[in-house]
């Protein structure tokens, strides 16, 4: 499969060079010239205005893997200290979905030690079946022995899709199983749908979020995702729902890695990922001082500190604090920005979030074309003004 | 001590900018730089040379112009660099880039430790560094803060988590990927940069790495780019007017009342 060029119909516009998301089209003489940047994505394609540009051939991959029409969809069922993660619940409610669709079971594929509790409570949450795996070794989470016995379980009961929680954990194991698997891996979903023949269309924001892309993995099964927590809602539990939990049997386990020390540092406030309000501040405050404002609305809303990287590359705020592409993504219920301009590797770890305040005194900034709720204005004003509203309501 | 850094070439994302009428990134004139977390990668795989003694080779896949960010390798004084790049290996997915990049480090000699960084900032998938690892059939730590203990034969490092990190120890050969905590990088010095200057870029293709060619780029890759379109970006915002007081109140009666 290659993007090929009808010469004659070339007018040498340049519009499939402005198109191209991989900046792999330069313009010559003769018309496009393509870098081996491209993936012939076939954005040049539906930008050429006089259809001089086509794909042909097609795709020449491996020969396709002999592939379970039927394959259930998989959602792998992360706990820790015996405890389901959230995101664990919010993949239920979209494989559950996805199951339906294509008549399928929803499968869990559950490890641990002693963690008989837990089946009922995904069947609850819409898991048809729960393969359970179940070894001393496998209490903690560890990258060699859980990608181990995911590999084989996934080449022994053969899932069409496996859905993975885009946590710490979740990739670093992903990538180990589907590599080992030889199969594709989209990382971050964000929306998932299928096409006629029931192929998986994986949506994730493409090159810092300015773009979205949808991957298909058509020849491969199965076919694996992972999804950030927070990105789909959690589904209703249904008390008394009825399902099967199957003992998985386990490979020979062989250790590689030794866990010395499993250390939890001391939140100082609700979890940034996990919270229901994110209060963030960015350079606009224009002092540490003013930061700490933000530290003082969030006290006040229950909420959680956010942080540019720019404050905290300037030592206001530590790391852990750091929202955007290099820090945490995170999609509160409400995230409320202090002079924080918007830039783009800010905006993708924050654009989710059901409500966005903006609080800037440049009324240019980016970010207040995201916003739900825009003030232009100082925030070192607006802050305590809000301080003194939102305390003057409660003590009513 | 055989240090292999790999690094990647990406567009300079603090040069991104938002187009404010389409909403899209304004992608002209923007510098490729290496990759931000890898010059930590290059960086501790140099430290550990000048400790430890040994040499650092540096990998980079990319078409020929990322022989650029393997020339600022060795301004900051990495002893080899080599660049994998052939028309074959285009349109490689994460899949296909692991199968290549392992297939680069089994050709190099009595290899001790890669490190990548935790991820590209053009894709974000953080997806390499552990492929590569099951595909040399080595360990892996993600996520990597500190090296606590290096051997010739084991390593023992912070690696971060959700909730705070865990100290892992693995056997060498490995793969870690690292964070940006773990170290600071070096300004190229002069000497380093006229060096860069001077320097042969070696360039691989398939047949040096001894590449199956359905398992490298567009053929190699089960994951395929179906359509990309522009996110829904602008949101029908209301501006909050009057004194900050005037602006407090009216945003805190929308905020209480959700």
């Amino acid at each position: 499969m290659e993007i090929r060029l009808l010469a004659d119909k070339c007018t040498i516009c340049g519009a499939c060079e402005a198109a191209c998301p991989y900046d792999a089209v330069a313009m010559g003489a003769d018309g496009p010239e393509l870098s081996e940047e491209c993936t012939v994505c076939g954005a040049c394609v539906e930008a050429c205005p006089t259809e001089a540009i086509y794909i042909a051939g097609e795709k020449a991959s491996p020969q396709p893997e002999p592939r379970d029409a039927a394959g259930d969809v998989w959602v792998f069922a992360e706990q820790r200290e015996g405890q389901l993660l959230d995101v664990v619940l919010e993949l239920l409610g979209e494989g559950r979905r996805l199951a339906s669709e294509l008549g399928v079971s929803l499968a869990c594929l559950l490890l641990g030690d002693s963690v008989d509790h837990l089946p009922q409570e995904l069947i609850e949450f819409g898991a048809d079946l729960v393969y359970v795996g179940s070894a001393p070794e496998l209490k903690h989470y560890r990258d060699d022995l859980y990608a181990q016995v995911m590999e084989h379980a996934v080449r022994q009961h053969r899932p069409a899709i496996l859905l993975i929680g885009g946590t710490a954990n979740g990739r670093s194991l992903a990538p180990r199983v589907a590599a080992r698997l030889e199969t594709g891996l989209t990382a971050d979903c964000t929306g998932f749908a299928l096409d006629e023949d029931g192929n998986l269309l994986q949506t994730r924001p493409a090159f810092g979020g300015n773009l979205m892309a949808t991957i298909r993995c058509p020849h491969h099964r199965p076919q694996m995702a992972t999804v950030r927590p927070k990105v789909f809602p959690k589904p209703a539990r249904q008390p008394g729902r009825e399902g099967q939990v199957i003992a998985l049997e386990l490979p020979e386990l062989v250790p590689w890695q030794r866990i010395l020390e499993v250390v939890e540092e001391a939140d100082t406030g609700p979890n940034l990922a996990e919270a229901d309000i994110v209060v963030a501040g960015g350079r606009g405050l224009g002092s540490p001082e003013n930061f700490r404002l933000v530290e003082e609305l969030a006290s006040v809303l229950g909420a959680a500190v956010g942080a540019s990287r720019s404050v905290v590359d300037a030592g206001w705020v530590s790391y852990p604090h750091q929202v955007g592409q290099t820090g945490r993504t995170v999609a509160p219920k409400i995230y409320i920005a202090c002079g924080i301009s918007g830039a783009i590797q800010h905006i993708v770890g924050m654009q989710s979030s059901d409500v966005i305040v903006a609080i800037n005194s440049d009324p240019d900034a980016p970010i207040f074309s995201i916003a739900t709720y825009g003030i232009v204005g100082k925030a070192e004003e607006v802050i305590p003004a809000l301080i003194r509203e939102i305390k003057g309501s409660s003590s009513q | 001590m055989h240090i292999v850094a790999c690094i990647k070439q990406v567009p300079d994302p603090s040069q991104a900018r938002i187009d404010r009428e389409t909403g899209l990134v304004i992608r002209e004139g923007v510098d490729k730089i290496i990759n931000p977390y890898d010059l930590h990668a290059l960086e501790e795989a140099l430290r550990i040379k000048e400790t430890k003694g040994g040499k650092v080779t540096v990998l980079s896949m990319g078409p020929a112009s990322a022989e650029q960010v393997l020339r600022d390798a060795i301004a900051m004084g990495a002893d080899q660099v080599i660049l994998l790049s052939d028309r074959q290996f285009a349109g490689a997915d994460t899949l296909a880039t692991s199968y290549t990049l392992a297939r680069a480090v089994a050709r190099l000699e009595d290899v001790n430790l890669v490190i990548c960084g935790k991820q590209a900032v053009d894709g974000d998938t953080a997806q390499v560094g552990p492929g590569m690892a099951a595909k040399l059939d080595i360990p892996h730590i993600t996520q990597v803060r500190k090296l606590r203990e290096l051997t010739e034969d084991k390593l023992v490092a912070e690696k971060l988590t959700d909730r705070g990190y865990e100290v892992v120890e693995v056997p060498l050969p490995a793969v870690i990927t690292v964070v940006k905590e773990l170290n600071e990088p070096r300004i190229p010095g002069l000497r380093g940069m006229m060096r860069a200057k001077k320097a042969e870029i070696p360039v691989w293709g398939p047949e040096d790495i001894e590449a199956e060619a359905d398992r490298i780029g567009l053929k190699g890759s089960p994951t395929q780019v179906w359509r990309t379109f522009e996110p829904e970006r602008h949101r029908k915002g209301e501006m909050l007017e009057g004194t900050p007081s005037e602006q407090a109140a009216a945003l805190w009666q929308r905020l209480r009342s959700l």
